[in-house]
Order: C-alpha cells, then structure tokens, then sequence
C-alpha cells in the first residue's frame, strides 16, 4: 500500500504518542499491553473517519501539540477537551473535519479531562511490533521508534481516497461521557482485599482521593487517607499478573492505580477499576478528586454491555456501514 | 504444604481471572502454573486474550463479552484436572557468558563481603548450577531465576538505583535475574552479559522462556568487551 505524508509536528506538546488496542499474547515475554488508555473515545474517533475501530491514532497529553497537514485528509479528534483550534479557531471535537494541506491544528490547554484522540482516515502508518502499533515507551519500542512525537516529525498515512460520506459527521451529544467534577471509580475488590483491615477497606470506599504529580501510562499515585493493612501479612507478595486498572496499595497506604504500561507486581491489589470505568482514569490529571465504589462483577460486566452496545449502535449508524 | 490442595480462582477487575497454584516460590508449584500456561494455550478457548503465568499464579486475561465467568471457570477447571497428565518440552539450557566485578557488578565487593566469601567464591557459586527461569515479569525478557545456593543469599538494596545498565546480571534474596535494558533497580547487581536478552523485532521476542534453564560462566572484561551479538 502506499503511503503519503500527512502531518508535519510543528510541536510535540507535553506527550503525544501513536497508540492503538495494544498488544496482547506477549505477556509472557514481559511485555505489557500499552495502547490508548481510553479505549472509549479512541474507538469513536476511528468511527468517525471511517476507520477500522483498532486503528492506530495519536493519544494527545494536557496540551501543547501543534501539527501542520501536508494534504488533504479527514480527521476527529475525542477524547479531554485540551481546546484544540483549526488555524488560531476554535475546533468542536468529536466530529469529523476535512483539513487542507497548510491547516495547523493546536491544542491550547486543558479544559476537561487529560487526553484527546486525533484520528486521521486510514490510520497511521508506522510498523506493526508485536502484531500492534503501541508505543510502549519504558520499552522503547512500538509507535514511532519507540518514542514520543519530537518536532520536525512527519506522519504518514495510507494513500487512500478521502471518504466524503463522513465529513460533517457527528457523536451524538448525550453519548458524550461527561468530565467535570468528582469521578467515581467502581471497582470490583480483590484478589488481596483480605490483606486489610475491616477498616482500612471502608478508608478505600469512603474516602476521597486526589491523583498526585505521579500520574502517567504506568499508573496514578493516589493522596489521601491511609489504607490499614492487616499486622499478619506482609507488605509485598509474590509477583504476579496485573491488569490496567488493578489498584495496589503499597507499604504506604497510599494506593495507586496501574495503567497499561505494567505487567507483573509485587504488591497486594485491595480492588481493580471495572472496564466501563477506565476510560475516566485515562482522563485523571494531578489534583483531580475521585471515590472508589464497589460493585459486583455482575453489575460490572452489564455496565460494559451497555458501554460497547452504544458504540455498536453508532457504528451501524454510520454510513457506509459495510457489514 | 506449600502447593494448595485446591486451586482458588480469584477474581481481578472484571476481565481477569487468577489462578493460584501455591503460597511459596517453588519448582513444584511453579511447574503447575507452567503446565496450565500450555493446557490453555493448546484449549485455545474462544474468549482468552492472555495468560500470564508468575511464580505461583496464572492470570487470565478474559472479554466477557465473548465468554461468561461461569463458562469460563468451568473450563478451566476441566483443564486443571487434566493437569497431571501434562507432558513438558524438555528444558532448553541457555549457557550465557558474564563478567563480574568492578565497574560491571558494582554490588560484587558488598555481595562477597555480605556473605563472608571470596570473590572468587561469589563466582563460583554463582556459576554452580544450572538456575529454573520460573518467570519472565516486570520489563521485556528480565528472567526471575533461582534458586541461589544458601551461601550467595543476599537481600535487596535499602534505596533502588535510578538506573542499571542493560545486560546486568543482579541477585536478591534466593533470587538471580538479568535487565535486559537500561531501567531502575532495587536488586544487587554482580556482573554483566553482552547477550542481548530482549529483541522486539524477533519471534519469539525474548531469548529466554519460563520453564528453561539458564548457567552461567565467568568471561573477562576483554571478552565481555569484544563480544559479538
């Protein structure tokens, strides 16, 4: 397939990354998943262009990105709202837009949440490691040589034709998960949720947390009241398997929540953030406050029926639907 | 008793599922893990993105959108019967070439003089026998090892260091293992290897596998320096 340049990165911003689904199967290698950390608004924004939903987009952190098309192409962007402008205006996400070659589009600052999607229809078009193309940055592999997006780098895409039956087209407004405020986390408790006390469990579920300065795609350092373990267990535990969303709570009582870039732990897990959730700890940023809720997992896979059932729905809204 | 007479299924988030073999790190419990890793993969049941075997655990990794808990513990358990009859490949033994001491192992010195040993000792002990990779876990290709001969145990560092060298050959506790790449560490580093140890562009991407075995022998700082991978 060919592929032509699409976007010149007039400024790489605090972190922009290539991410997609991430990669699975390789685990047992060490090698942790990466991939969008809000897999919700990434997979709209892949609707919307016209995209395969795991297609590969940037993932946009707090603000600062600027880049400059170099054709024509389609794009949306979702996700935070870190006020992105189309030549110095101000541009509505969670559309579809056509850019001319020489448009800059910016992204100012935040205003909501803590990370936007830019699709571009095609996708773009870096190598496939490990059947993805994450960046997985500590590896220092996947994405655009493994790396962030610096200045002066150019982005391609695939050559093809511009779908014209997307443009203008939107995310309807209600389906828009809201960002302001408090979030509240449901999580499933478990596997070591018998390693606390009876009170340090009501700490974790009552109390109110705020996301630390510590916060990136390995995880979210929480402040706030101290979790009680039990006195007869110890600290850490034999290193195992961790899931995006596993909450550890380490020898200072003070839990974090893991993210896509870990793999294997040695610390007790008092609970995990339900899948539906996730999407909003993508969109956490240091100082925001968030509780902790626990369901059963029952109500927990429901809540991620409905989740994928509205995206379902709007992919079979779209025109051109070809399934 | 350190492997548990039934396996608990423990539950983490609402897409993992943990099967946990033991409550010790053992060769025994380990190989229960391992062979559940294979039983798995050959039942390639529809649903199951990953499995992640450690020490003494398996985490599956599930969409319930595709498989329900209840079909999936089910099956599971239809596999962990079967267990028993499990036949391994054999192991395959990775002999890799290190340099100890100076500015290759800077915790050496500590290491021999934690343990009332020579260096030369250090050495020897280190390269007696042929170590059980019970894991490949927390960076791409670092093989959890073991066990270490009782004389060379020797606990973590107080404060990690912020950064190591890739190819550092590192002990903690009963435990040895390998940073395939520049990262932080809290372990006692001893030596290096020039052999790479992690390669995204290969298949399989790790040179080493859970299950296999690993010996190590001395090599100089000439050798260590003229290596070529």
């Amino acid at each position: 397939m060919t592929e032509v340049a699409v976007f010149e990165i007039l400024e790489p911003g605090v972190l922009t990354t290539i991410q997609d689904l991430g990669r699975y199967g390789f685990s047992q290698f060490g090698v942790p998943p990466s991939g969008a950390l809000d897999t919700f608004s990434f997979r709209v924004a892949n609707l919307l262009v016209g995209n395969r939903l795991e297609e590969a987009c940037l993932e946009v952190t707090v603000m600062g990105l600027k880049l400059k098309a170099l054709t024509e192409v389609v794009i949306a962007i979702t996700g935070g709202d870190l006020f992105p402008t189309l030549n110095g205006e101000p541009l509505d996400m969670w559309r579809t837009h056509l850019l001319v070659k020489g448009d800059v589009v910016a992204f100012r600052g935040l205003r909501g949440g803590c990370r936007s999607y830019f699709s571009v229809s095609g996708g773009f078009a870096v190598p496939r490691i490990m059947e993805s193309k994450s960046t997985y940055l500590a590896g220092k592999f996947g994405g655009l040589e493994g790396r962030a997006l610096k200045r002066s780098d150019v982005l391609y895409a695939p050559d093809n034709p511009i779908p014209v039956d997307r443009l203008g087209y939107r995310f309807p407004k209600d389906w828009i998960p809201p960002l302001q405020g408090e979030a509240f986390l449901r999580v499933i408790p478990g596997p070591q949720d018998r390693h606390f006390t009876k009170k340090g469990f009501e700490t974790f579920c009552s109390a109110s947390y705020q996301v630390t300065r510590q916060c990136d795609r390995m995880g979210v350092r929480l402040e706030g009241p101290k979790i009680e373990r039990r006195i007869d267990v110890e600290e850490s535990i034999i290193s195992e398997g961790l899931l995006p969303g596993a909450i550890q709570v380490p020898g200072d009582g003070k839990p974090i929540i893991l993210l896509t870039e870990s793999v294997t732990g040695g610390y007790a897990k008092i609970a995990a953030i339900i899948s539906a959730d996730l999407s909003k700890v993508a969109q956490l940023k240091p100082g925001d406050h968030i509780r902790f809720e626990p369901i059963s997992i029952e109500e927990a896979h429901n809540l991620l029926k409905e989740q994928e059932g509205r995206l379902r729905n709007l992919e079979e809204s779209l025109p051109s639907h070809r399934r | 008793m350190s492997l548990y007479r039934k396996t608990p299924f423990l539950v983490i988030g609402d897409r993992g599922l943990l099967i946990e073999f033991g409550d010790e790190i053992s060769p025994e419990t380990n190989q229960k893990v391992r062979a559940m890793a294979l039983a798995i993969k050959t039942a390639a049941i529809e649903g199951i993105m990953e499995a992640v075997p450690t020490y003494r655990s398996l985490l599956v990794v599930y969409n319930p959108l595709i498989v329900s808990i209840e079909d999936l513990k089910k099956r599971l358990k239809l596999l962990e019967e079967k267990l028993p009859q499990t036949l391994f490949p054999e192991p395959k033994l990775t002999r890799l070439p290190v340099v100890y001491g100076d500015l290759y192992g800077p915790d050496f010195d500590y290491v021999a003089e934690y343990c009332h040993i020579s260096r030369e000792e250090v050495i020897q002990l280190h390269c007696s026998k042929p170590y059980l990779i019970y894991m490949i876990g927390f960076m791409p290709g670092y093989p959890y090892m073991g066990d270490l001969p009782e004389a060379l145990v020797t606990p973590r560092l107080k404060t990690p260091r912020l950064s190591v060298p890739a190819g550092s050959v590192a002990i903690s506790q009963k435990q040895t293992g390998i940073y395939p790449m520049e990262s932080p560490g809290g372990w006692q580093i001893i030596g290096r290897t020039p052999v790479r140890l992690f390669d995204p562009e290969k298949d399989p991407p790790a040179l080493l596998r859970m299950g296999d075995l690993v010996q190590f022998y001395s090599i100089t700082a000439e050798e260590f320096e003229e290596w070529e991978t």
